[in-house]
């Protein structure tokens, strides 16, 4: 075996790849927080919970109406894309003149229940879903074996954020959300219905979630706790990235999957924290963020 | 070790008459038991509510009363906190009268409440945790340790596949007590069978992604990976260890393995792994009788730590009708003098250092093809009796020399 000072140079290499796939969760999930905090500024504190709504609608769309995870891939993120606009409109708009801190409260309390009611209905073990036939098995690469399924998840969720990026930052659509958070009277006098861009918004950010659900379905058990679990982690990486980034959340994300990666191999106990660690480090010397602009 | 079962069973009969002697009856004219566990966390679905149904349906199956005065069982939620735990113990002794605390299943939250309890001389009844603390160095005399322990799971997976010559060991383990504590003495149990442990990692309790750990397992060349973690862990870690082929080269063995968590696990890549449980529902007419009726009341199978608080309890008003009070001294006493015999404990006695020791199952996780239903989940392999299973008593917790 290939070594470097002592370092299984495979098993790194295997890591960084690792690491990058732990990536693409953490961009996904940190790119919907990020558009929904920048456009709408709500601090969306469900996000971790409709990502485990997600994979729960996931599993119970198999179970009992038989339906694929191919469909359920396209299908589900519309559902919770669909249930966040519901929550939208009749609980996070009524308050959303008010201090950032209510609509943080709100989804937080929001988060609880769902969570909650999981726990109730299905129990804390987990529930297990398969791995789609197509992509069982996996690929030898010289360093590591690379399950196909992961892979699809680096593809899946990369061409997900690119999509999303070039989306806002470089079309017209993505011009009048910007315009319309940044002056929404100026918009509504243009003929624009700003309410029901801030609405959609809302709607496609959750919905990331959703989708960063279904893939996590098959590789983690679904479960109750999955959304808590991560959330805190994302968080982190949008505030690493700068708050509102989109840009930003999406390399932060790739990076502190490999950062974490990389810690798991030299000194695994510090894995939890060192993307806290690098949070303060980030805050200390650019407040604003990696990526974000100085208020 | 006969002789020895005879002496002890002797000086706590002694002990028991003379305590009887000087307290009789019921204080407070109720006998009150809590259930302290997890409701809804992590470890929820092993013990918490189910375990509440199991004490229930042991006071109702002894008949509502002991002594003619009423058993109440009383409960709360641990939300796995040493501080929450012992705060509720404390005011259930204080305000509450408890008499014995059942349930416990985090080894942090037990070890807090237990010494609570034996602060306070109240029997601490536990059901689910799994380190052997509570019977060696952090003994008691109110400690009674029923379902299974660290020690029992490595003497019962790790000992039979050491000597078939998997020697080479890596193990994966979650990093705190109950992690290390497993790791430890599996770690023993290998060295002393003549195999070695290569290398370990330490992942923290509640990773989702155990992919970089698996790899690391990969590049060590172990025979055997020991997964020294449990709930969710377990599961996360054996469903990555199979996405990356692990399965294929290596063993993989789960130390710690629970029902609900077997089940949650796609048979095509747990089949045929092997375990160590305190219970298996469907073993005979006996278990599946009373698991039946668990089932009917709590919704699902019931878990080991669930039938262990079921019989323990059982044991428990036994003891306080034979010794004719809810003394603890006495109770403990005649717990430790009688043989508890039930559809959980099976050539059962409990030890003087609070130890129950009986037969422990060695099973293995069927495949899809060979399920009847959802709750057909092992294959009971071999009965591991009671003295092989569990580690002998330890000279230092002989806290009758200690007082």
């Amino acid at each position: 075996m290939a070594t470097l000072f002592g370092i299984n140079l495979f098993a790194l290499s295997g890591q960084l790849l690792v690491g990058l796939i732990n990536g693409s969760f953490y961009a996904l999930l940190s790119l919907g927080l990020a558009i929904i905090f920048g456009l709408l500024k709500i601090i969306n504190f469900a996000q971790g919970a409709m990502y485990m709504l997600g994979a729960f609608l996931a599993w119970m769309a198999l179970q009992y109406f038989g339906i694929n995870y191919w469909v359920a891939l396209v299908l589900v993120p519309l559902a919770v894309g669909g249930f966040a606009i519901l929550i939208e409109r009749f609980l996070v708009r009524p308050i959303a003149k008010e201090d950032h801190l209510y609509s943080l409260l709100l989804t937080f309390g929001l988060a609880l229940i769902l969570q909650g009611l999981f726990t109730q209905l299905y129990g804390s073990s987990g529930l297990a879903y398969q791995i789609p036939a197509e992509l069982k098995g996996g690929t030898k690469l010289p360093f590591m074996y690379l399950p196909n399924y992961r892979a699809w998840i680096i593809i899946a969720s990369l061409v997900v954020c690119a999509t999303t990026w070039w989306v806002i930052e470089k079309t017209k659509l993505g011009a009048y959300l910007r315009a319309g958070t940044e002056n929404p009277q100026l918009m509504q006098g243009f003929g624009i219905n700003v309410p029901l861009i801030t609405t959609l918004t809302f709607g496609f950010g959750v919905a990331l979630a959703g989708f960063a659900g279904v893939l996590a379905a098959p590789v983690y058990s679904v479960s109750p706790e999955m959304g808590s679990n991560i959330l805190i982690v994302v968080f982190a990486i949008v505030v690493i990235g700068g708050m509102g980034s989109i840009g930003g959340a999406i390399l932060t994300g790739l990076m502190m999957g490999v950062v974490e990666g990389l810690t798991k191999f030299f000194y695994p106990e510090a894995s939890s924290t060192v993307i806290f660690l690098v949070m303060v480090i980030v805050l200390l010397l650019k407040p604003a963020g990696l990526f974000g602009k100085e208020a | 070790m006969q002789a020895m079962k005879k002496t002890l069973m002797a000086v706590a009969m002694s002990a028991a008459v003379a305590v009887t002697a000087q307290a009789e009856g019921v204080s407070d004219d109720v006998v009150k038991i809590g259930v302290l566990a997890d409701m809804g966390g992590v470890y929820a679905d092993i013990c918490g509510k189910g375990c509440v149904t199991a004490v229930e349906m042991a006071v109702e199956d002894f008949g509502g009363e002991v002594l003619g005065k009423p058993i109440e069982v009383i409960s709360a939620d641990d939300q796995n906190k040493p501080d929450v735990g012992s705060a509720k113990v404390r005011q259930w002794i204080e305000s509450e009268q408890v008499d014995a605390v059942n349930g416990l299943v985090a080894s942090s939250v037990t070890g807090a409440v237990t010494k609570v309890l034996t602060d306070a001389k109240k029997v601490a009844l536990i059901s689910t945790s799994a380190s052997h603390a509570f019977t060696t160095k952090a003994c008691s005399p109110y400690n009674v340790h029923w379902t299974y322990n660290v020690a029992a799971l490595a003497n019962g997976t790790v000992k039979p596949m050491v000597d078939s010559g998997k020697k080479k060991w890596f193990f994966i383990t979650a990093d705190y007590a109950f992690g290390h504590a497993l790791e430890g003495i599996a770690t023993k149990v290998i060295n002393e069978q003549g195999g070695e442990v290569v290398g370990a990692v330490r992942a923290p309790l509640g990773t989702t992604d155990f992919s970089s750990y698996v790899l690391q397992a990969q590049a060590s060349g172990a025979d055997v990976i020991g997964l020294a973690n449990a709930g969710t862990d377990f599961v996360n870690a054996l469903k990555t260890s199979a996405e990356f082929g692990l399965t294929e080269t290596s063993d993989v063995a789960g130390l710690l393995v629970f029902t609900h968590n077997a089940k949650a696990l796609d048979p095509a890549i747990a089949a045929g792994m092997k375990a160590t449980t305190g219970f298996y529902w469907d073993m005979d007419d006996q278990t599946r009788e009373w698991s039946a009726r668990f089932k009917q009341r709590h919704g699902s199978i019931p878990a080991m730590g669930q039938a262990g608080a079921y019989s323990m309890t059982m044991h428990y008003l036994n003891a306080i009708k034979a010794a004719g009070t809810d003394d603890a001294d006495a109770v403990m006493a005649m717990m430790k003098a009688t043989k508890p015999d039930d559809f959980f404990a099976r050539n059962a006695y409990l030890r003087n250092d609070g130890r129950m020791v009986h037969d422990m199952l060695l099973v293995s996780i069927k495949d899809a093809a060979s399920r009847q239903s959802d709750d057909d989940i092992y294959n009971i392999e071999a009965v591991i009796p009671g003295d092989v299973a569990f580690n002998p008593m330890m000279e230092s917790c002989n806290f009758a020399a200690k007082s």
